[in-house]
């Protein structure tokens, strides 16, 4: 901590914003908890206020913990407010000023990243499906932190694979007999290989059925998206690092994921590091190749649609996909191949579900409420089902169905392309 | 704590008095200049509450400064006494439209651009459309008379406005004006209350005025290398029996700063442009369009660009939006003026502007309405470099002068304020000013609703920088 308050806060940045307001209607927290203080304006301002001294921290905490780190702002802002990096560094400075809470260093220091973190946390969730998360979470001394609604995800959750299974059907190399069209270094995520199993191995075989080779390189980690987003800067860029260099180990053409919130973290790994220094070198060329499933399933063009799923779906992009990658038309691209199927649009695409990494648990009553005005728009489109490109997205819908009483699907992206069952187009 | 806020938390539902400090910092600012802390934000969502807010202020003499989306540029909304600030926003936003009569009523926080756009279903337009109107408040619009790039051709909003419902500063509810299109019964009150920036009254309702909307529009955009010649094709134009809906200026600086936040493919080359948008019939426009290119070739244009579908002439159109926000990235403090000269008077003004410019070293930059002789000079500088910021207030003093000696005005649109209060007496004189000044005395007479802003306190001067 030998940098200033102002610096960690980045005061600086501050300035660039010129108090216009034109990301008040882009923002679903102002829009929901209908204040000032939950707007992006609001938020920088205090941010530069608690860095002149004229509010303390515990001012900015309440502000910065209901933010949802959609981006939506950063798309509509005009003089391009850095507010991720404004966003993260009022994390940091919140984070550092509170008492130490030891179940959370657990998890965030040992469990999330260790070595064999991805398997445990599979099991873990497996664990709990089968004998109740509620008695897990006791046990970590979670619900006594907060009141976790953890049922009410529970019932969302696909049915898992159990451990076995998943040793059994996962290789780490997907080789071609055929020259390949390209090697893809694959970014399995940690919920997306434990929770959504079956969504991983169907993007495996889709990008397969493209014509393309696929790796698992097995050194790679948690993304470190959650531990940016709840102040833990240090161990995010120590995260980053490792999976730089386990995705050097063999020339990839691109390093592919499925969800939205990792990827949005891998494609700003650049901005963990100093320019100039060896690492950033190594970040850019790491990000340079990072690609959503959609951008290089659009990319590639190996897939051939012909079996008809006769169905109405309307698309609910993951803001990190849209806001942060900027990848908006691919998805929308790929649903209109599948014959038979017609895509109804949102009216407001960009409008968060709420779900915003561990947003929902932390802060259920807010998510609910922005889930409300996101299922508004969803039944007034009048489709039968809802796509996603992220779990925590699709977990979120499945939610926000139940709760609306409605019967209504919600699939990943990929789930749904497989279900089409598209063939290799040579 | 003290007495009024115990009494106002007991007035409204829970919730809608906030105090804590990082609510009360965020509603101290707008898109102007200076942060003044309100000691409470009141939220009101109906009129009686507006009305017992103003009551309850009365007798315990606190101020209260109404607020709609804070995107004020002369900072109307500041707390600058303390007190309370009046959060409009929240209201319930309604928009009632009358298609048969051409008319809308809405409530105060209804966003200007989103009437346009429930008008646009029916076949009809709200013609006001200033740059912020997706994000600013009716509410805001009224209170400043806000203007946009199509006041050129149908007016600002008082040229729209039938009648308002108004919440006097001790409380009153009255109605002005009405829903008809003619009205002269008595003196209008509509008129006083446009315009009067928050010191005369709280608007809680309105009745506007809708008209047609033109079947087509049609975009041209031309370059030229000098500015003068810009402001002379701009006085040509408008002599030739062609009134375009709007005739907007960029000077290079904002050509360059919008190309390169999002490049939309802008002369940069060029030391200023002009987009023109003609509306009406095809058939008109395509006459018009063919005057307009012969007329711009006579001024000297240096080069003639006709998007070649609407989403091109959108792009131009969004990039013109931009400019007031982009040319911040220039430097971090934007002192932005609105002074409005005669429209044949356009090129000595920019002549003027340019003078300063030297004088000062500043950076200046200009865009703006220029159609009606509206520019938008824009000082660009680092309020942390006190030094910088007194030689800004000596420009900005420079600038009113200029506007001033050629017949013009302190403001166009953006109001008066704080930041312009100190130089009403050299437009107006000393006798004008006091006129201005009983009027609201008379409305208001414990002074508390919105003071500090449009009369200047005793001394008071444009301080834009803090020892
Ligand atoms: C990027 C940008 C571009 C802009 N472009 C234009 C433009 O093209 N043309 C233009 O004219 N302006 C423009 N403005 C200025 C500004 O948007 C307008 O003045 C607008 O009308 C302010 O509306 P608001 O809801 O934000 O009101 P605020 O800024 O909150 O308040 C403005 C004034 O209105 C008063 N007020 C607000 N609501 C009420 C009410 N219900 N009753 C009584 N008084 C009330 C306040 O006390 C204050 O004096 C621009 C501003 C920005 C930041
Ligand atoms: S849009 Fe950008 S500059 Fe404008 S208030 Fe929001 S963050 Fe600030
Ligand atoms: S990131 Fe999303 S929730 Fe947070 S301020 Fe921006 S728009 Fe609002």
């Amino acid at each position: 901590m030998t940098s200033s308050l102002k610096e960690r806060l980045n005061y600086d940045k501050t300035f660039d914003c010129v108090q216009c307001g034109y990301c008040l209607p882009a923002c679903p927290t102002y829009e929901t908890m209908e204040k000032e203080t939950h707007s992006p304006r609001g938020r920088i301002n205090l941010v530069k206020m608690v860095a002149e001294g004229k509010a303390s921290v515990e001012d900015l905490k309440e502000p910065i913990e209901k933010c949802l780190g959609c981006m939506a702002c950063t798309t509509v802002c005009p003089t391009n407010v850095q507010y991720g990096e404004i966003f993260e560094g009022a994390k940091r400075v919140i984070d550092e000023e509170r008492p130490r809470r030891l179940v959370e260093d657990f998890l965030f220091q040992s469990f999330f990243p260790s070595s064999k973190w991805m398997s445990t946390l599979g099991n873990a969730t497996w664990l709990y499906q089968k004998s109740g998360l509620q008695k897990v979470s006791q046990r970590f001394g979670l619900t006594k932190r907060a009141p976790l609604q953890i049922h009410e995800f529970e019932a969302a959750l696909p049915s898992m694979p159990t451990p076995k299974k998943r040793r059994r059907e996962r290789v780490d190399r997907y080789v071609r007999k055929r020259p390949a069209v390209a090697k893809i270094g694959f970014f399995k995520g940690c919920v997306m290989d434990s929770v959504f199993f079956e969504t991983n191995q169907n993007t495996v075989e889709l990008l397969l059925r493209s014509g393309a080779e696929v790796v698992f390189p097995e050194a790679q980690t948690c993304c470190g998206a959650l531990h940016a987003h709840t102040g833990k800067v240090d161990q995010s860029v120590e995260l980053a690092k490792r999976n730089i260099e386990a995705f050097e180990e063999e020339g990839f053409d691109y390093i592919v994921n499925n969800a939205g919130g990792c990827g949005a973290r891998l494609v700003e790994y650049a901005h963990l590091f100093d320019e100039g220094t060896e690492w950033y070198e190594r970040a850019e060329r790491f990000v340079d190749r990072v690609r959503d499933i959609s951008e290089v399933l659009v990319g590639l063009d190996g897939l051939a649609f012909e079996k008809e799923l006769s169905r109405t779906v309307t698309y609910q992009p993951s803001c990190h996909l849209r806001n942060v990658q900027k990848v908006t038309s691919e998805p929308l691209d790929l649903i209109k191949r599948i014959p038979g199927v017609e895509l109804r649009e949102l009216e407001r695409p960009e409008f968060c579900c709420g779900s915003a990494g561990v947003y929902n648990i932390v802060n259920y009553e807010d998510a609910m409420d922005i889930l409300d005005v996101k299922m508004q728009d969803v039944c007034g489109t009048g489709a039968g089902g809802v796509v996603t490109s992220n779990p925590g997205c699709q977990l979120q819908m499945k939610l926000g169905v139940e709760r609306e009483g409605l019967q209504m699907e919600a699939v990943h992206l990929v789930d749904l392309l497989m279900e089409a069952d598209p063939r290799p187009k040579w | 704590m003290e007495k009024w806020l115990e009494e106002l938390q007991s007035l409204l539902p829970e919730g809608r008095v906030l105090t804590s400090l990082a609510d009360r910092h965020s509603y101290s600012f707008d898109a102007s200049f200076g942060e003044h802390l309100p000691d409470a934000v009141v939220q009101v969502k109906e009129k009686l509450e507006v009305a017992d807010v103003l009551k309850l202020a009365n007798r315990y003499k606190v101020p209260v400064h109404p607020r709609g989306s804070g995107t004020c540029l002369s900072g109307g909304p500041l707390p600058v006494h303390g007190g309370i600030v009046l959060d409009m926003s929240q209201f319930p936003a309604v928009i009632d439209l009358s298609p048969r009569d051409l008319t809308v009523k809405v409530t105060p926080s209804v966003l200007t651009g989103n009437i346009n756009k429930a008008a646009e279903k029916h076949g009809l337009m709200y013609a006001p459309d200033p740059s912020s109107a997706h994000v600013a408040t009716i509410g805001g619009n009224l209170a400043e008379n806000s203007g946009g790039p199509r006041g050129l051709k149908y007016g600002v909003t008082k040229d729209h406005v039938l009648g308002l419902e108004v919440v006097t500063p001790e409380g009153e509810m009255i109605k002005t004006g009405g829903q008809t299109i003619k009205n002269v019964t008595g003196i209008d009150l509509t008129k006083l209350i446009v315009g009067s920036e928050g010191t005369l009254g709280v608007i809680v309702g309105a009745t506007l005025k809708l008209m047609p909307k033109p079947p087509a529009v049609q975009t041209i955009m031309v370059a030229f290398d000098e500015v003068r010649k810009a402001g002379e094709a701009i006085s040509q134009t408008l002599t030739s029996g062609i009134l375009p809906a709007k005739m907007e200026f960029m000077d290079q600086a904002c050509i360059v700063a919008v190309e390169n936040f999002q490049p939309v493919g802008l002369p940069v080359d060029a030391a200023a442009v002009i987009i023109i948008e003609l509306d009406g019939h095809p058939e008109t426009l395509r006459v018009e369009r063919g005057l307009i290119e012969e007329i711009m070739e006579e001024m000297g244009a240096k080069e003639i660009i006709i998007p070649k579908s609407d989403e091109e002439a959108a792009k131009l159109w969004h990039a013109r939006k931009q400019v007031s926000p982009a040319i911040a990235k220039i430097k971090p403090t934007k002192v932005s003026e609105d002074a409005t000269v005669p429209r044949s008077k356009i090129p000595d003004f920019m002549d003027r502007l340019e003078l300063i410019k030297e004088k000062y070293g500043l950076e200046v930059v200009a865009f703006g309405h220029a159609g009606d002789g509206n520019l938008h000079p824009n000082i660009l500088c680092d309020k942390r470099n006190v030094e910088e910021m007194k030689l800004v207030e000596k420009a900005v003093e420079d600038m009113f002068q200029a506007a001033l000696d050629l017949g013009g005005t302190l403001s166009g649109e953006h109001g008066i304020g704080t930041m312009k209060a100190p130089f009403m007496e050299l437009e107006l004189g000393e006798i004008g000013l006091d006129m201005m000044k009983r009027i609201k005395d008379s409305w208001d007479p414990n002074g508390i609703l919105n003071p500090g802003k449009v009369f200047p306190e005793k001394g008071q001067k444009l301080v834009l920088h803090h020892d």
